[in-house]
């Protein structure tokens, strides 16, 4: 079983919402798309889903060309953001719903609602009508009607995104075992670094409608192919400079912090990424350099500290563990990890990484 | 904590008051005040207790000017619903088509009721307008002055036109506060577009359909300018609603007591309708 996208392109009157896109879901896959809003991870998805035709380019599942094919004749499940049930439905008519349509005989649909209902914590609101639960009760009754039917593919459309906080983490940490012995190819679309990595399985990088890279999710975090899959695939945001190399010393170009490595490269210049959680208070690793900062905010979370600060044209993020109680325009110095350096070409495509 | 003792908000609720008191509370208290006494002018009263009532609700002409009443909304929601939602479920969603729409709805609802009621009369006059005269060019012998089925027929054709405007505007703004993705995870699902209509729109438009029916009962319930400027109540009593027969028995024949008594049943039972109306269909709300 798979699934794949051909040059698919999609274009709305004069925009371009996808550019021509080649992507391959292989079965029994996790696949996140990543990016930011109008990324084109919805419209990619409803592509997927056959709730909308690409402008050219085709869809390939399991060997069959299925391009024109009606979405009711496709064999797919979809979660949205918003918590899309039937209203004056019980949750387990919702839940029942996908099967009653498809002919089902009614002891079979109890017993796969049961089950389904189990898995995802259900059962004792089977009664109740969605108006009745919470919000993250909602979105399982979501979940639930998405898991019951049995589908090849799962599209799972940043679901977590109208969920509080708490909810949110609760429901992360169930997803991927939800899906872990099921024959079916999932596909969650995510604005959230973190969903990615929590996830795990494979992640597509997006950027204004363009699928930048796709991999092993934690192959695309430590090796993003360029700048831009790297920048997208950082939260907070990357830190990113001109710097130029001569020799062992590598120099950036605004101010004058430089520090030695014996990373192979040309001589010449480069841009380096350093994630924030590379610049902390405290030293890290075996090879760290100094960098002052003036401070602009500090946000204070408890387990962790962020701290933006200016040095010279730069105007970087950090990130240490721990309570760091830094003032507003205070001085202070910080350490980059250097072994954790990002080096990109002038072209922004990675060079090496550490 | 401390109770404090603060009489300024005393200032705020009077003005309310004296409001209410001046547009409800005085009228309908000497409208009550007329429905127990007997006058023949010149300020004269004579006490006469419930008679008037009795009389009211014994009596054959308000009995069947209420069956009237009654059949004529009853067709007027059977008709104007089922419609306005028809009509709202093909309307644009977006484009040019959407205000082109809007505006074209709204166009009955802004024209006074009794311009409509004159339109309408000439409309269906039956040697020269346009309606009564195609109709009966067409071999129908059409004729609203005379013929009391005709008479109805044309009443119910102006409601029509003039009111499932709002139905369609309610219905429509209702459809169009459903989310897009609720269409796609029908569709996801394979329900076709009688089971989206029936599952999705229908309960999602609810609340919009009870205000709807709410609207549409107490207008059409106590309707008054239209038909009298149409058809005048005739002919004969055959489309003398309820409201047109209050005033010829308040102003035209002078039975003040009466008909206090009538308007004040007439009230209770609009009142009750729309209660017995809107309980029934916020049934399911409370729980929310």
């Amino acid at each position: 079983m798979s699934l794949e996208l051909k040059n698919i392109e999609k274009k709305v009157g004069i925009e371009t919402h996808i550019y021509s896109t080649n992507l391959k879901l292989e079965k029994n896959t996790i696949n996140v798309l990543l990016g930011s809003t109008l990324a084109g991870k919805t419209t990619l998805m409803q592509i997927m889903a056959g709730l909308d035709k690409p402008t050219s380019g085709e869809i390939w599942f399991n060997g069959e060309n299925v391009t024109g094919k009606e979405v009711q004749k496709r064999n797919c499940s979809m979660v949205y953001q918003q918590f899309i049930n039937y209203p004056n439905f019980t949750v387990f008519e919702n839940i029942a719903s996908p099967l009653k349509i498809t002919g089902v005989k009614p002891d079979e649909i109890k017993a796969r609602v049961g089950k389904v209902a189990e898995l995802l914590k259900l059962s004792a609101m089977l009664n109740k009508k969605p108006d009745e639960l919470s919000g993250g009760q909602q979105q399982r009754t979501a979940l639930a009607r998405a898991l019951v039917k049995d589908s090849d593919l799962i599209l799972l459309d940043e679901p977590l995104a109208n969920l509080d906080f708490k909810l949110r983490e609760e429901l992360r940490e169930e997803l991927p075992k939800l899906f872990e012995d099921r024959d079916c190819i999932v596909v969650y679309a995510t604005t959230e670094p973190l969903d990615a990595l929590m996830i795990g399985g494979n992640t597509a990088t997006l950027l204004e409608g363009n699928v930048i890279q796709y991999g092993k999710t934690l192959n695309v975090y430590n090796k993003p192919e360029n700048l831009i899959s790297a920048k997208v695939f950082s939260d907070p945001p990357m830190n990113i400079a001109e710097i130029s190399k001569s020799g062992e010393i590598f120099k950036i170009k605004d101010n004058n912090v430089q520090w030695k490595s014996n990373v192979k490269i040309k001589d010449g210049k480069y841009k380096i990424g350093i994630r924030p959680h590379n610049i902390t208070t405290y030293k890290e690793g075996n090879n760290s350099v100094e960098i002052n900062g003036k401070v602009l905010i500090s946000e204070l979370s408890g387990s962790e500290s962020l701290i933006h600060f200016t040095n010279g044209k730069l105007n970087w993020v950090s990130l240490s563990n721990g309570i760091q109680q830094k003032n507003i325009g205070e001085n202070t110095k910080l350490f980059m990890n250097v072994d954790e350096f990002l080096y990109f070409d002038t072209n922004n495509r990675l060079v090496t990484n550490g | 904590m401390n109770k404090t003792s603060n009489q300024k908000a005393w200032f705020f609720v009077i003005p309310v008051f004296a409001l209410v008191a001046f547009n409800a509370v005085v009228p309908l208290m000497t409208v009550v005040n007329y429905s127990f006494q007997e006058t023949f002018g010149s300020n004269v009263f004579q006490w006469e207790g419930t008679r008037w009532f009795k009389e009211i609700l014994h009596s054959e002409r308000f009995h069947s000017s209420l069956g009237r009443q009654f059949i004529f909304t009853f067709i007027i929601l059977l008709i104007q619903l089922p419609l306005g939602i028809a009509i709202a479920l093909t309307m644009p969603k977006k484009g040019w088509g959407v205000p082109v729409c809007l505006i074209l709805m709204s166009m009955p609802l802004l024209i006074p009721w009794n311009v409509v009621g004159a339109m309408w009369n000439i409309f269906a006059l039956p040697d020269i307008g346009f309606l009564g005269n195609s109709l009966n060019s067409l071999g129908f012998d059409y004729n609203f002055t005379q013929q009391s089925g005709d008479a109805w027929f044309t009443t119910i054709l102006m409601d029509v036109w003039h009111w499932t405007s709002l139905v369609v505007l309610l219905s429509y703004a209702g459809l169009n506060s459903i989310q897009p993705a609720y269409y796609q995870a029908a569709e996801i699902d394979g329900a076709g577009r009688w089971d989206i209509f029936r599952y999705i729109e229908l309960p999602k438009m609810k609340k919009v359909l009870t205000l709807a029916i709410l609207l549409r009962f107490m207008d059409s319930f106590m309707i008054y300018t239209e038909p009298f400027v149409l058809t005048g109540g005739g002919p004969g009593n055959a489309t003398n609603f309820l409201s047109l027969d209050l005033v010829k028995m308040a102003l035209g024949q002078f039975d003040l007591g009466p008909a206090a008594a009538m308007s004040l049943i007439y009230f209770l039972i609009v009142l009750l309708m729309c209660w017995v109306f809107y309980s029934l269909m916020m049934k399911d709300e409370g729980r929310t």
